[in-house]
């Protein structure tokens, strides 16, 4: 496959970036989307260009630090993949990709395609855990039963790898999706249920804090979101939180 | 032999950590208030670690290269954690743990240690479950457990297939409580490189602030090191791209020994590579391996038909399959240990029966599974006398209730629907059991550095069990490392803080920074990538699943000619002074080139065959591992002298009193 990639550069935080067209050939389908990149790189470094710097790790879909807004998609045109799991045979010989890092006035862009989702972290400082000390005396984990449909419903809400891709499909860069699927896996289980409402209250505090904006229920973020968290969870954040207000 | 005390506690065996913790010091919290400790890595031994110190009143500092603590590599693990809970009430116990896992590491691990691990293993579950990780039930509302390889019971707890981000997001909750208190300062996106030791104790770090290029010095009465293992030296592994050695080879260099490094372990079920430009190889998990059976044609011609494509597997009868572990182990079956699996694969394929295109693939079939799942389910959803494809269709939903997340991953990454077709899997480089030597306390041999997790060598001995990795980052950040870092730092109550102006902060700063500039002033003939991948076929090719002497030889003159090219010949773009990935790709492929040296010198050292390493000299006519108890029963432990040929050997000998030395047997 031959394809043109048009890339957002920048230096640094305080640059100002532009796009940039880089062609690139040899492109196989059984290819990974950063592979690709990779490929793309390899040659820029051998011929003296600097390469195109993004965020990756485990690039098996789960640990949330590969991005890139992909022809105006976070994650591309797939559904249910992150960048990393995005295969090349999703495109076509002669396609023009546009590669764009997250957008978002919390997400500022560090170099090229990375961005600081340190925004994410700070949402989750404010409130995401439960209070038990580490100590390991605690009571036997089968004293605790739960009902397997809530358990199930805690876990799907929990596995949300906090890539920030809701936020860059959101047009109002919302957070909502991220901050609420803890809210649930905590509201979901008896174990989170004594710090509800400071921990609704806290997190919603802090992610208005960060800039993220409010939901207007498009429903984007789930279409986009790799890990198929779904909206339900924004509306049961909203409960808490109107419990919360209620409760002072 | 004296340097390597293991400071095993005395008394029996079940009582040496209840003991040890009546007996050691404690520091009062007001003292805790005035001590500093440095955590670099925040995967689940580190982030435990952190969480637990802070919260006992240390001010802790924590440092990972990644941009936050929650995207550390143990969130990968996919199947689950071991505990010996016995809920399930099939005769587990904490012995029995201890008894699998030190067999499973083919007796080359520490009794001690391991007996604390699985002594401490229900307590992780309780903790866990109070913590709100959200581990899979049954109706009844109590925990499920599933299976695992090399064991008999049914001991593992787990959350879907992500159980490693489960317990790693419980752990980072646990930190960011701390974060919010102000007791845990976390550093992201900073990379340490190099070791501070002052009057001969571990007393800071330099780092790198990956986003600024600043070199920063940190300094505290005592540093963890919990930064995973080192199977990246293979260029092609499971790990995360980032995974890398450079904390502890930092370490090593300032006189912590490096145990073991050629136990490594290759995990059975990866997906196949797919050709040159990849970077990466991605698991499936074990769990598998409970529905899938694994096999290849009987006959050559079928197979060779197979990778021509002129056969597929659906047209293979059954009499025509060769069920090669449950023909070679009819006891444990697809469930034997990770290394006998892998080492099957590969007798198999280099056999000529692969499956691929390449020749370096076996199936994993659930057709039988499905056919099983699926009578069952017509039986108690009341339906008599199920056709052919209600049971399949039944078959494949309950397989997919079990394993979905897994089944699309392989169908994303290869293109072919397993519900269909076998999936095609061959051995990868997955987990490195050697590390930084640490004595029962978890301390290294330099004074005040700790290892923690996959990055200390002393739980799995020369092979993993399956669903124990997690169990021991955990063991060790929320439950040994506490109490025994206590134990050091009660000598240090009247110490105050350490300056960071020290002659030796100056002199780790500058070897620092000329390190830096000589990697940037490379001649610009060829990028990290390709010694990179130069260094992991040397690496596969002569130190991976099966060794002989030859070509370890080989090994070792040829990794060392490529570092030397290495450092005149590399090319890193950019400057030093801000964000640069090649420069941080290039510090750690430069610290794997020493290491894998001195990978292929344990190897060739180690006249046997134990676990994952596998000497072609040291085997039975039927293939199997041949062990050599008499000459071999000990950890070896190297120091540093300079370049990795001339490292010194230390050794600790093994001593088994609770558990008799058998030939390891799954048959």
């Amino acid at each position: 496959m031959k394809l043109t990639l048009k890339i957002w550069r920048q230096k640094d935080a305080a640059s100002k970036g532009k796009m940039v067209d880089y062609p690139i050939s040899g492109v196989e389908g059984d290819m990974s989307f950063l592979e690709m990149l990779d490929v793309l790189n390899e040659q820029l470094i051998n011929k003296g260009e600097e390469p195109v710097e993004f965020d990756h790790d485990c690039r098996e879909g789960i640990c949330g630090t590969c991005s890139l807004q992909i022809n105006g998609e976070p994650h591309g045109p797939d559904r249910l993949v992150t960048t990393c799991q995005l295969h090349m045979r999703k495109f076509n010989d002669g396609d023009t990709i546009v590669i764009e890092p997250f957008r978002a006035t919390a997400f500022p862009v560090l170099k090229d395609l990375i961005v600081d989702r340190s925004a994410l972290d700070r949402i989750q400082q404010s409130g995401g855990y439960i209070s038990v000390n580490t100590s390991g005396n605690t009571v036997d984990a089968n004293a605790i039963p739960i009902n397997k449909h809530d358990a199930d419903e805690a876990m799907d809400a929990a596995t949300c790898i906090g890539c920030g891709a809701c936020v860059a499909a959101c047009k109002n860069a919302s957070a909502m999706l991220f901050t609420s699927a803890k809210v649930s896996q905590f509201a979901l289980l008896p174990q989170g249920q004594i710090e509800a409402t400071e921990r609704v209250q806290n997190m919603v505090r802090q992610m208005d804090l960060e800039g993220f904006g409010n939901c207007t229920n498009t429903g984007a973020c789930e279409v986009e979101c790799p890990k198929g968290i779904s909206l339900e969870n924004i509306a049961r954040m909203n409960r808490e939180y109107y419990s919360a207000s209620l409760k002072g | 032999m004296g340097i390597l005390d293991s400071k095993v506690p005395a008394g029996p065996l079940a009582d040496k950590w209840t003991n040890h913790k009546n007996q050691i010091d404690l520091v009062n919290p007001a003292n805790k208030r005035n001590i500093d400790i440095i955590i670099v890595g925040t995967g689940l031994a580190g982030g435990a670690a952190a969480a637990t110190l802070a919260e006992l009143g240390y001010n802790v500092k924590t440092f990972c290269y990644q941009d936050s603590p929650r995207r550390a590599h143990s969130i990968a693990a996919q199947g689950g954690i071991n505990a010996a809970k016995n809920y399930q009430g099939d005769g587990d116990s904490n012995y029995r743990l201890f008894y699998d896992t030190v067999k499973g590491g083919d007796y080359r691990s520490r009794e001690a240690n391991v007996y604390r691990l699985a002594e401490v293993s229900a307590n992780i579950i309780d903790q866990c479950v109070a913590q709100g990780v959200p581990f899979a039930r049954e109706y009844g509302g109590l925990l499920d457990n599933r299976s695992f390889g090399g064991v008999l019971v049914s001991r593992t707890f787990y959350a879907k297939g992500q159980t490693g981000q489960q317990l790693l997001l419980g752990a980072y909750a646990a930190m960011n409580r701390q974060i919010n208190r102000g007791k845990i300062k976390s550093y992201t996106r900073h990379e340490m490189m190099d070791l501070v030791k002052i009057d001969g104790k571990a007393r800071g770090i330099i780092a790198r602030n990956l986003v600024t290029g600043e070199i920063e010095r940190h300094s505290a009465h005592a540093v963890v090191l919990a930064t995973g293992g080192y199977g990246n030296v293979f260029f092609l592994s499971t790990n995360a791209m980032g995974s890398n050695v450079m904390a502890a080879w930092r370490a090593h260099r300032k006189g912590a020994f490096f145990a073991n490094p050629c136990y490594t372990q290759i995990h059975p079920t990866c997906i196949p590579v797919s050709g040159d430009h990849q970077s990466k190889l991605t698991l499936m998990s074990e769990s598998l391996r409970n529905d899938g059976r694994i096999w290849v044609p009987k006959r050559l011609e079928d197979a060779q038909a197979i990778r021509e494509g002129k056969l597929t597997p659906l047209q293979l009868k059954e009499e025509d399959r060769d069920y090669y572990l449950e023909r070679r182990y009819p006891a444990f079956g697809n469930l034997v240990p990770r290394d006998v699996a892998s080492r099957a694969a590969k007798e198999r394929c280099d056999a000529g029966f692969g499956v691929n295109k390449t020749g370096e693939a076996v199936y994993l079939d659930f057709a039988s599974a499905i056919e099983r799942y699926g009578k069952e389910k017509a039986m108690t959803s009341g339906i008599k006398n199920p056709d052919k494809n209600t049971i399949t269709t039944l078959g494949k939903e309950v397989i997919e209730a079990k394993y979905g997340n897994l089944f699309q991953m392989y169908e994303k990454i290869v293109d072919e629907n397993p519900y269909e077709t076998p999936m095609m899997i061959y051995p990868a480089v997955h987990y490195t059991m050697g590390g930084l030597w640490v004595d029962y306390n978890l301390q290294t041999t330099v004074e005040g550095c700790y290892a923690a997790g996959e990055a200390n060598f002393s739980d799995h001995g020369a092979n993993r069990l399956g669903a124990s990795a997690l169990m021991q980052g955990l063991a060790d950040g929320y439950f040994v490392l506490p109490y025994t870092i206590g134990d050091y730092l009660s000598n240090d109550i009247r110490t105050g803080a350490i300056p960071t102006d020290a002659p030796e902060f100056d002199a780790a700063e500058k070897e620092v920074k000329d390190r830096l500039s000589k990697l940037m002033g490379g001649k610009g003939l060829h990028s990290v990538d390709y010694y990179h991948k130069k260094l992991g076929k040397i690496m596969w090719n002569k130190c991976g699943m099966a060794r002989n002497a030859k070509h370890l030889n080989e090994a070792i003159e040829e990794i060392s000619a490529l570092r030397a090219d290495f450092w005149e010949n590399v090319k890193i773009p950019g400057d030093a002074n801000g964000m640069n990935q090649e420069l941080e790709k290039a510090g750690r492929v430069a610290d794997f080139l020493e290491l894998g040296e001195l990978f292929a010198k344990d190897a060739l050292n180690r006249n046997e065959s134990c676990g994952g390493h596998f000497r072609e000299e040291y085997q039975t006519p039927e293939g199997e591992a041949l062990r050599d108890d008499e000459n071999y029963r000990y950890v070896a432990a190297w120091e540093y002298k300079g370049a990795p040929k001339d490292a010194v050997l230390h050794k600790e000998e093994l001593v088994y009193e609770n558990i008799e030395l058998k030939t390891r047997s799954y048959k």
